[in-house]
């Protein structure tokens, strides 16, 4: 039975269903509980944006409060994850990667291949990003590219609270260490979802719209604005397929490559800054494997290279909006061969 | 008032004035700004230090443009104390072209390294290891200069500042580093999330004095804090201060504080640094009442003048967004 709740609510749910179903998914974080000290568990914030809200009381040992110390903990997470638990650590944002990057990409990453594939590593660090909240430069950060250079690493970014359930369910059950990307700006949003648990697979792109003018691949928040793009353009007569990766490693590029091959002509949506970002990696990917089914040149639309600006004025230009993705189509459909 | 009267110093008047001016501006600045962010003015997170006003002046007051400090995303008092210009930082609060960062860096980000103030800094623990930077620059020019460490008990559990206080060790670096202890990391406590009866106590495993000090008492952070920066520069190494104080305010505006009891309310009528600073002077003969409200009526003008400022000022434009990156594509 499906009803509508958000996108927290869906992770909360996920994380319920996966606590209940196994012993060993532990989840750890700073601010779950409001440190063992807060006077009740009805007091505990569950993370600072509310995501575990409820599980402290519920599973009792099982959610653990951590000082704010992320290389420990997240390290911590990891090395559990290779005696058989299944720990979900919450890296408050992403932009805090930096703090235990070493944990994340030189141990968890690695383990399988550099021990010749025996290791089991079942870590889910999930983590907040992108801009839109006025948080300023080291708090708005869409890092998921970094992850997704890494071999070894599976990054997901949940474009809606459907995806997000059934996205953290896989990643819980999922033997390798997965880097669970949440849009912060995603979290009040609403849509129908499942009450049972499902999965969804990693590495397999949802078709959000279908079109044959012109692929839109877009990535995690970015979904819903190339979506909204997509029906304005079609007002106007462009059918637009818009794809949802949903995972970027692995990442489906035979939807993508089968889309292009139909549609000759692309536009891809990243909300991370333009250089070595996912919009450039696709580009890459459709140029050299897609090349003759080009009917136009590939538009990115993406921040400018710069950081995050704090001026409200300024990080609502710096967002791509549906505007510029319909600019972007306008431009690309305008193309004669 | 608290505990036993300690004693004022050496500070003349002219000192005593410049600290209840730094302390209470700070106050007023924070007081405003919440009152403005209840009004929905002001974009963003902002992290208030009211409440802590005697830690930043009574280090502060010992430093001048050669010193260095590193703050948190708890910055403003940092930024006053240090000497950012008040008007700047308003309009940065708001997002605004004249602010101190033309509107790019907000609350979280006001620096000035004109100043020596290295910036706010919304990366718990990002400031300690920049002051060891800072410091052996002093150490290397011979400027005589110290850098000076802020970071709270959440930030103390982080490696980057205890790596920072071993390498400060390590190089006999001028440096200080300055555990402001509210109790609370956002609402975890620091009862539990400090492994150690005190902050102070870990100086020992870095082989440097750990000094704690009452944070309401301006004459007593003005004390050690004086004694480890004169150490500091006389190349006697770092030395870790831990100063313990309540927060007035939420860990953000719109925190609704459900993880604390009822110790503000009893540290803004026991034991708040502006009247304990009063009380004592006033007592001492050293200043008067009429001297400390004129302060007072100088300092509200003063953030009055910031605010209307801040409200009237230019937003950035669109040519605004590309500039100031080090590379431009
Ligand atoms: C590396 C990192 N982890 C987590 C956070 C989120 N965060 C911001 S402030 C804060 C609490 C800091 O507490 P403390 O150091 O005690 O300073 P206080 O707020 O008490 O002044 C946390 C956890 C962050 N900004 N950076």
């Amino acid at each position: 039975m499906a009803r509508t709740i958000s996108y927290r609510e869906a992770l909360n749910e996920a994380l319920v269903q996966e606590m209940e179903r196994d012993q060993s998914v532990i989840v750890m974080g700073e601010d779950n509980a409001g440190g063992a000290g807060a006077p009740g568990a009805d007091d505990a914030w569950g993370g600072v944006l509310g995501v575990t809200k409820g599980l402290y009381d519920r599973f009792p040992g099982r959610v653990l409060d951590t000082p704010i110390t992320e290389s420990a903990f997240v390290g911590a997470a990891i090395g559990a994850a290779t005696r058989g638990m299944r720990p979900v650590a919450e890296l408050m944002f992403i932009d805090f990667l930096g703090v235990c990057l070493d944990q994340i990409y030189n141990q968890a990453a690695k383990f399988r291949y550099m021990f010749g594939g025996k290791a089991v590593t079942p870590v889910v660090i999930r983590t907040m990003y992108g801009a839109g909240l006025r948080a300023a430069a080291q708090h708005s950060q869409s890092l998921y590219p970094i992850f997704t250079h890494i071999p070894g690493l599976k990054v997901v970014l949940p474009s809606s609270p459907y995806e997000a359930k059934g996205l953290l369910t896989t990643a819980i059950r999922d033997n390798d260490p997965v880097i669970f990307c949440e849009h912060k700006a995603l979290y009040d949003t609403t849509g129908e979802v499942p009450e049972e648990p499902y999965t969804i697979p990693f590495g397999e792109a949802d078709i959000v719209r279908e079109g044959d003018d012109l692929t839109i691949v877009a990535f995690g928040r970015m979904v819903s604005v190339a979506a909204e793009a997509a029906d304005e353009l079609a007002r106007s007569g462009v059918r637009c397929e818009v794809i949802d990766p949903r995972t970027t490693s692995p990442l489906d590029e035979e939807t993508i490559l089968e889309s292009v091959e139909n549609t000759g002509r692309l536009v891809i949506v990243d909300e991370a800054t333009p250089r070595c970002n996912l919009a450039t990696d696709v580009s890459a990917l459709v140029a050299r494997q897609a090349f003759g089914s080009l009917l136009a040149p590939i538009e990115m639309v993406t921040p400018p290279h710069t950081p995050v600006p704090f001026s409200d004025v300024l990080e609502d230009l710096y967002i791509p909006d549906a505007q510029r993705v319909v600019n972007a189509v306008k431009n690309v459909m305008s193309w004669e061969r | 008032m608290t505990g036993t009267l300690r004693p004022t110093g050496a500070l003349d008047a002219t000192a005593l004035l410049d600290g209840y001016r730094t302390m209470r501006t700070i106050r007023e600045f924070e007081e405003r700004v919440h009152e403005e962010f209840a009004k929905g003015d002001i974009p963003g997170f902002v992290h208030l230090y009211a409440g802590e006003e005697a830690s930043a002046t009574g280090v502060c007051t010992h430093l001048d443009d050669r010193d260095s400090i590193a703050s948190t995303h708890r910055g403003h008092g940092h930024c006053i104390a240090k000497g950012v210009d008040v008007t700047e930082m308003m309009a940065e609060i708001y997002g605004r072209r004249t602010g101190a960062c033309k509107g790019k860096g907000g609350s979280m980000h006001i620096a000035d390294l004109s100043k020596g103030m290295l910036g706010a800094n919304g990366i718990v623990g990002g400031g300690p290891p920049l002051i060891c930077g800072t410091a052996l620059a002093a150490k290397q020019q011979g400027t005589g200069g110290v850098g000076v460490a802020f970071f709270g008990d959440g930030a103390s559990n982080q490696g980057s500042t205890l790596e920072a206080m071993n390498l400060a060790s390590v190089w006999n670096l001028p440096a200080v580093f300055v555990a402001e202890n509210n109790g609370y990391a956002e609402a975890t406590a620091a009862t539990w999330s400090v492994a150690a009866d005190n902050i102070a106590d870990r100086a020992a495993g870095f082989g440097m004095p750990g000094v704690i000090v009452d944070g309401f008492d301006f004459f007593a952070v003005h004390e050690a804090a004086g004694e480890a920066v004169q150490r500091a520069r006389d190349g006697g190494g770092p030395t870790l201060i831990e100063v313990k104080l309540t927060r007035y305010y939420g860990h953000f505006e719109g925190d609704q504080q459900t993880y604390r009891g009822d110790e503000v309310a009893r540290a803004r009528a026991e034991l708040d640094c502006l009247k304990t600073f009063r009380s004592r002077v006033t007592a001492a003969g050293q200043l008067t009442d009429e001297q400390l409200d004129a302060v007072d009526r100088e300092v509200a003008e003063l953030i009055d003048h910031a605010v209307a400022a801040a409200l009237e000022a230019p937003k950035p434009t669109g040519d605004d967004l590309e500039t100031d990156v080090y590379i431009s594509y």
